[in-house]
């Protein structure tokens, strides 16, 4: 029987380690590589130029590629669920593999194209390459929820199995027994198009700062694992705001660089220069939190919106278009601010440390704005922009969900300045401002008349003004969070790390917080069709608006509940004294004279850590009534086990040193 | 299944909200069936007022809607007062909040049939406006009722401050003058004024425990200080800076002045370079001497060179948030003087690292049980040394992982070893996404 098999790409934009593509050649007789897009859609999309040319760029480095094994890239216009039916018939299909994606909108639109398939008698091969790990595996085992706090993430990651290993780039040999015919007319009909064609004006576009392809993510990747640049980047704790060279998060998320690739060099090079059997979490920083973020989202559908999130935070952020355009287009009279955010618009990428600060001056630290707005700006602009990561991102950044401090508002003025003291990174991207002294460039608007005139930037004139007041703007809005997390917890307090009862509680009255809320209809007429029109009008909105604590947030109302209530009473968890947990020692264990820190879960102390541990605990209790012990040891043993590992780690190196 | 809320404190067999929805549906569908096939001894509309309003009590407003069209005895449970001493009026515009807003006919109707019903009321508004307005209508409708606490919440921008003062002021009065046994008054970032509070106190003085008003420019310390030597009652209080005088803690500390428990302070810088009083050791010794137990709760949002005037001598605080960046100087005299602090937040500092701070704050502050640092370089040997010597009352520790530096003693991956080693309890540092 023939086999013509089709490879679809979306992300995976590669020829080395594609396992799906892999299956397409096995034993096909052709197989045609087709990437699938709708021109008209793309102008109308909310993504923006840098990160469409990025994509061009990365196609046509596939189509070389293909090109140089004697095959094309086959890039069709139209919808997926369009063109496929016709690509069937005209191909005569037999076999179509891609690459699984596990982000909810993903998975649906594969569903379909699936079923689709199977109707056209298509066999549809799908493997998992996107991640290092198969995220259903880690939510299994995490009793079937996905981890909430990034240590209990990294605890389940390492009691799995290695991630699979990189397969080998598609062979010249495997190519030429499936080659298929490439007509005369391919260019015509299945071209990579351009910038113009899809809508954008290219006149005076700068060139990419990075450079789309798989070619160029191997580039970058073999001067990344250069022994002394790789040894000089752990070492010292380098912090450069601009775009690097060896910078490979845009090809990690467009799949022109395989993040297993990327582990098992990282692991190579670490064995080899650190002579350490087993290298530590830490060493994967950035894809972990990748594959932390994706396993959070992969069954979340509202995982990018505030309402309906199950696992975030309703925070009752403003609304205010101006604000959010002056951020956006770097005009907030911030510097530190308006420079990253025209390096975003410019190149496409910021570093970590920015995003943290215009994400804080967007959301919780300064504007109060919701977090959805700053995603979408951040989608349009931000090569790296995964939909899971850039939405828990955002959502850890405003302290919506995974249970931050939320004390820690980044400073506008004094962060950048820790992070370039110079002032240099100001002056590359806002030349406005470049002739001013360092003292002033990260506050021009504190700088005297005198030498606003002489740097040729009068503040107000040249540069806009401040949009808000940081210190006022920061009190305002730690209250706002304060508010917020205490009608989440109950704990009315006035401090923020402890709480510290006040007097009102003997003041308010003897009745839950649940029937306080007026989500409530149009009131008590005596008329039935009265109450009837009411309900009518206000069932809607109770479902969707109510306030802090709708339904939708029931779990985690009762998570924070359960938290108090597990540290004494919940009026004042302060007044208990924390209780130390037992010492528990290993017979055996040379080291028992080190209290094991985890002890019952009921000791735990109030922080928000341990929330997490509790909030899930007590999803699970629900939906497994049956043995809640169970999941709670299976938990205490994980930590304990993840404890004990770090002290053999840490007798091994001493015992190495001696 | 969604409203399930207080269905777990229903010891009954069936929760009461399911009990509710099965009569609905019951009477509204197929009333006729299951009437006939129910014994008269299950008659739900046969349960005694008081067990139907404790079960009310713990049901959503609009279920208690729901259940109120079942009989005439349900709907006259509905409108029993004990289910309205207690209301929340969230005020929001579509243009402004993504949160719904509290039906403009149910605020009519609470007006109408509820308002001498009200005692425990707050109104939470967004940054419109609008809002602010409406729940100044709203205010100046209660005039027949006894409020005992209220709170005006915004809770987005300061929009109370939007209205015209005037508008504001009276229909703040009516509250007063028609209540008269206000317990408990939240208007932080309001546009209340020295007159409305004399009208607080002539009509409040004897029942007022809670005075909240941080960020109210129009109260002057002399405003803040008539309501101290009348309101003798007066336990917790928050108020800026500029309202703090020594007058003030003197008569919060007189004789016929009960206890004070808590007491917090705004310390907002609204220009760069502007100057702050002192407040002089004996009026805190004062205030100690009336009530030892006093919460002391001081937030600064300064600039640096703004902290001349404090931390000079000691100072009673107990719970101290820096929420910008402050000088290794100003935490170092910190560690000297403050020796009843219990909670310290260090949002910022410099560049240099904290350490002798921090070993100076674990050596004066013996009350120390919760810190948290964010951008705050400590050296890893320096921070082990801090938790080890503060020890197990330590309750909270909050650090963020990329300001600790690590040594020659401790490497990043060390650190959480032994720091929970000291604490007895697992502890990791707080971490950022690196993406």
């Amino acid at each position: 029987m023939v086999v013509n098999s089709v490879h679809w790409f979306r992300k995976g934009l590669r020829l080395h380690d594609n396992p799906a593509l892999q299956e397409a050649l096995n034993g096909a007789d052709t197989v045609r590589c087709v990437y699938v897009l709708d021109p008209w859609f793309a102008g109308a999309a909310n993504v923006g130029i840098n990160r469409w040319r990025f994509l061009l760029e990365s196609l046509e480095d596939l189509d070389n590629s293909l090109k140089k094994l004697n095959s094309r890239l086959f890039v069709v216009r139209g919808q997926p669920t369009e063109v496929f039916p016709r690509l069937f018939k005209e191909w005569n299909v037999t076999r179509l593999t891609f690459e699984c994606d596990p982000e909810p909108y993903g998975k649906e639109r594969d569903g379909a194209i699936i079923k689709m398939a199977q109707e056209f008698g298509v066999e549809t091969v799908v493997r998992n390459s996107h991640t290092l790990y198969n995220l259903d595996r880690i939510i299994e085992m995490n009793n079937n929820n996905p981890p909430l706090t990034f240590k209990r993430f990294q605890a389940i990651v390492s009691r799995l199995e290695l991630p699979r290993r990189p397969l080998t780039p598609v062979s010249q040999q495997q190519m030429n027994r499936c080659l298929g015919k490439i007509s005369d007319n391919h260019d015509q009909l299945y071209s990579i198009p351009s910038l113009e064609e899809l809508g954008f004006r290219t006149e005076g576009l700068p060139p990419a700062v990075w450079r789309g392809g798989e070619s160029e993510a191997l580039d970058r990747l073999s001067r990344y694992l250069d022994k002394n640049v790789w040894v000089a980047n752990t070492r010292v704790k380098t912090c450069s705001l601009y775009a690097s060279p060896t910078g490979l998060s845009p090809y990690l998320r467009f799949g022109c660089l395989s993040c297993r690739v990327l582990y098992y060099n990282l692991r190579e090079i670490y064995m080899k220069l650190c002579k350490r059997s087993s290298p530590p979490l830490s060493l994967y920083g950035q894809l972990l939190w990748r594959e932390f973020f994706y396993t959070a989202a992969t069954n979340n559908p509202n995982f990018d919106r505030m309402e309906g999130n199950p696992i975030c935070v309703q925070i009752p952020w403003d609304q205010n278009p101006e604000a959010l355009a002056k951020w956006a287009e770097g005009r907030t009279g911030f510097p530190w601010i308006d420079a990253i955010m025209t390096q975003l618009r410019q190149e496409g990428w910021i570093h970590h440390r920015a995003r943290h600060a215009v994400a804080c001056f967007l959301t919780r630290g300064d504007l109060w704005i919701s977090w959805e707005s700053g995603m979408k700006v951040f989608e349009e602009l931000l090569l790296d922009a995964d939909w899971s990561v850039n939405a828990g991102s955002w959502m850890w950044l405003s302290c919506s969900a995974f249970f931050q401090q939320f004390f820690h508002c980044y400073c506008p003025v004094g962060f950048g300045r820790r992070t370039d003291p110079s002032g240099d990174y100001i002056r590359r991207y806002i030349p406005i401002l470049k002739d001013f002294p360092n003292r002033y460039i990260y506050e021009p608007w504190n700088a005297p008349e005198s030498l606003q005139k002489a740097a040729n930037c009068v503040v107000g004139v040249d540069y806009p003004k401040p949009m808000i007041n940081h210190a006022e703007g920061s009190r305002l809005n730690i209250e706002r969070m304060k508010q917020v997390y205490q009608q989440l917890s109950h704990y009315r307090g006035l401090s923020l790390l402890a709480s510290v009862p006040t007097i009102q509680e003997e003041a308010e009255p003897p009745m839950t917080d649940e029937s306080q809320t007026s989500s409530g209809p149009d009131s008590p007429p005596r008329v039935l069709a009265d109450i009837e029109a009411a309900v009518c009008l206000m069932a809607p909105d109770s479902s969707t608006s109510a306030p802090v604590l709708d339904q939708d947030n029931a779990s985690l109302h009762r998570l924070f509940q359960d938290h108090c209530t597990s540290s004494g009473q919940p009026s004042s968890p302060a007044s208990s004294p924390p209780q130390s947990p037992a010492p528990r020692s290993k017979p055996g264990s040379p080291s028992s004279s080190c209290p094991s820190p985890s002890a019952s879960p009921s000791s735990l102390p109030p922080r928000r850590k341990g929330v997490a541990h509790k909030g899930r605990r007590s999803q699970r209790q629900r939906e497994r009534p049956s043995c809640p012990m169970a999941t709670e040891e299976e938990e205490e043993e994980m930590m304990q086990e993840e404890v004990d590992e770090e002290r053999m780690e840490e007798e091994e190196t001493a015992a190495a040193q001696q | 299944m969604k409203r399930i809320k207080g269905g777990e404190e229903a010891s009954s067999g069936e929760s009461p909200p399911e009990a509710c929805k099965k009569l609905r549906t019951e009477t509204s569908e197929e009333s006729e069936a299951v009437a006939a096939g129910e014994s008269p001894l299950c008659d739900w509309s046969l349960l005694p007022q008081e067990i139907l309003l404790h079960i009310f009590q713990y049901l959503p407003l609009l279920d208690r809607a729901y259940a109120s069209q079942v009989c005439r005895g349900w709907n006259e449970a509905f409108h029993m007062p004990e289910l309205w001493r207690c209301f929340e009026f969230e005020l929001n515009q579509p243009a402004s909040s993504y949160l719904k807003a509290t039906h403009p006919d149910l605020i009519k109707q609470i007006i109408k049939r509820h308002s001498n019903h009200l005692q425990y009321v707050s109104f939470k508004v967004d940054s419109s406006t609008e809002s602010a307005e409406a729940a100044c209508d709203i205010l100046s409708q209660l005039v027949n009722c006894s409020l005992k606490t209220l709170g005006l919440i915004s809770t987005a921008r300061p929009s109370f401050m939007e209205v015209p003062k005037s508008h504001f002021i009276s229909a703040l009065t009516v509250v007063f003058v028609n209540s008269k046994s206000l317990s408990s008054l939240k208007i932080d970032d309001t546009p209340v004024d020295d007159p409305s509070l004399k009208v607080l106190v002539a009509n409040n003085s004897d029942t007022l425990k809670l005075l909240k008003m941080s960020s109210c420019p129009h109260v002057s310390p002399a405003g803040i200080l008539c309501v101290a030597d009348q309101c003798h009652g007066l336990r917790e209080l928050a108020l800026n800076y500029h309202l703090l005088s020594d007058e003030l803690l003197l008569a919060l500390s007189s004789e016929k002045h009960v206890h004070l428990e808590h007491l917090r302070i705004d310390v907002v810088s609204e220009n760069p370079g502007q100057h702050f009083h002192t407040i002089k050791k004996s009026s805190w010794d004062a205030m100690v001497r009336h009530s030892p137990k006093f919460n002391l709760v001081m937030y600064f949002f300064l600039y640096e060179d703004e902290f001349g005037p404090f931390f000079n001598d000691e100072i009673p605080v107990t719970h101290l948030y820096f929420g910008r960046s402050v000088s290794k100087e100003v935490l170092g005299r910190v560690g000297l003087h403050c020796p009843r602090l219990v909670e310290l937040v260090v949002c910022a500092n410099g560049l240099r690292p904290l350490d002798e701070e921090l070993i100076r704050i674990a050596k004066h502050c013996t009350q120390l049980s919760a810190i948290g640092l964010g951008e705050c370089e400590v050296s890893c040997s320096a921070f082990v040394e801090f938790v080890k010597m503060c020890g197990r009352r330590l309750s909270q520790l909050s650090i963020m992982e990329e300001v600790l530096i690590p040594d020659h003693k401790y490497s990043l991956d060390e650190i959480h070893w032994e720091v929970s080693k000291h604490l007895g309890r697992v502890w990791f540092p707080d971490m950022m996404p690196t993406w």
